[in-house]
């Protein structure tokens, strides 16, 4: 299976898929780690993928997404963002509302 | 490897011509940056679509020279 095939299982298969350095319990990216502790902090169930597990993975990523850096946040399968827009989005409480309108759960107060 | 402040305000302007920028250089190192880029041209955008341009702007750099480029983007007014 090629690696594109393989991304996109990955994110049509799981709600809440991360592109990440690392994985979520020791993140190697201060840029993922900031993800990991938002995602975190709303309760979000999510599945970690390592990108430095694989070089193909690594470039495979950014090739479908035409995003250059990682991470990479997908949730039901569409590209929301890189660490700043997803940090953005969550300062404005946009976040939990698109994972809310997504069918996502999330944490009460958060 | 790095690149400069004013390279970087130089290839956004020539592939977003109606920016303003501010550019602050975060380590000293030519490697992290954070920026802000406000067009008119990005009105009707989405975040994603408007990083992209300026991703796009920056032809390649971002990513591989560019370790970290933190940005804010946004319509004017």
């Amino acid at each position: 299976m090629g690696i594109e095939q393989f991304i996109d299982n990955e994110v049509k298969a799981n709600d809440v898929v991360l592109f990440m350095k690392g994985t979520p319990q020791f993140p190697q990216c201060g840029f993922s780690g900031q993800v990991v502790q938002i995602l975190d902090h709303l309760g979000v169930a999510y599945k970690g993928l390592n990108v430095l597990e694989s070089a193909d993975l690594r470039d495979g990523i950014k090739a479908y997404s035409n995003w250059p850096t990682i991470p990479q946040l997908y949730v039901k399968g569409e590209f929301v963002g890189g660490c700043d827009i997803v940090r953005e989005m969550f300062q404005a409480g946009e976040l939990q509302q698109a994972l809310k309108d997504a069918g996502v759960a999330v944490a009460a107060q958060a | 490897m790095a690149m400069d402040a004013g390279e970087i305000e130089r290839l956004i302007k020539e592939g977003i011509p109606d920016a303003q920028i501010s550019i602050k250089d975060l380590a000293g190192d030519g490697n992290h940056y954070s920026a802000t880029v406000i067009a008119a041209s990005f009105s009707g955008k989405s975040r994603v679509q408007q990083h992209q341009l300026v991703y796009q702007a920056l032809k390649g750099q971002m990513g591989g020279v560019l370790h970290a480029l933190a940005l804010q983007t946004g319509t004017p007014g």
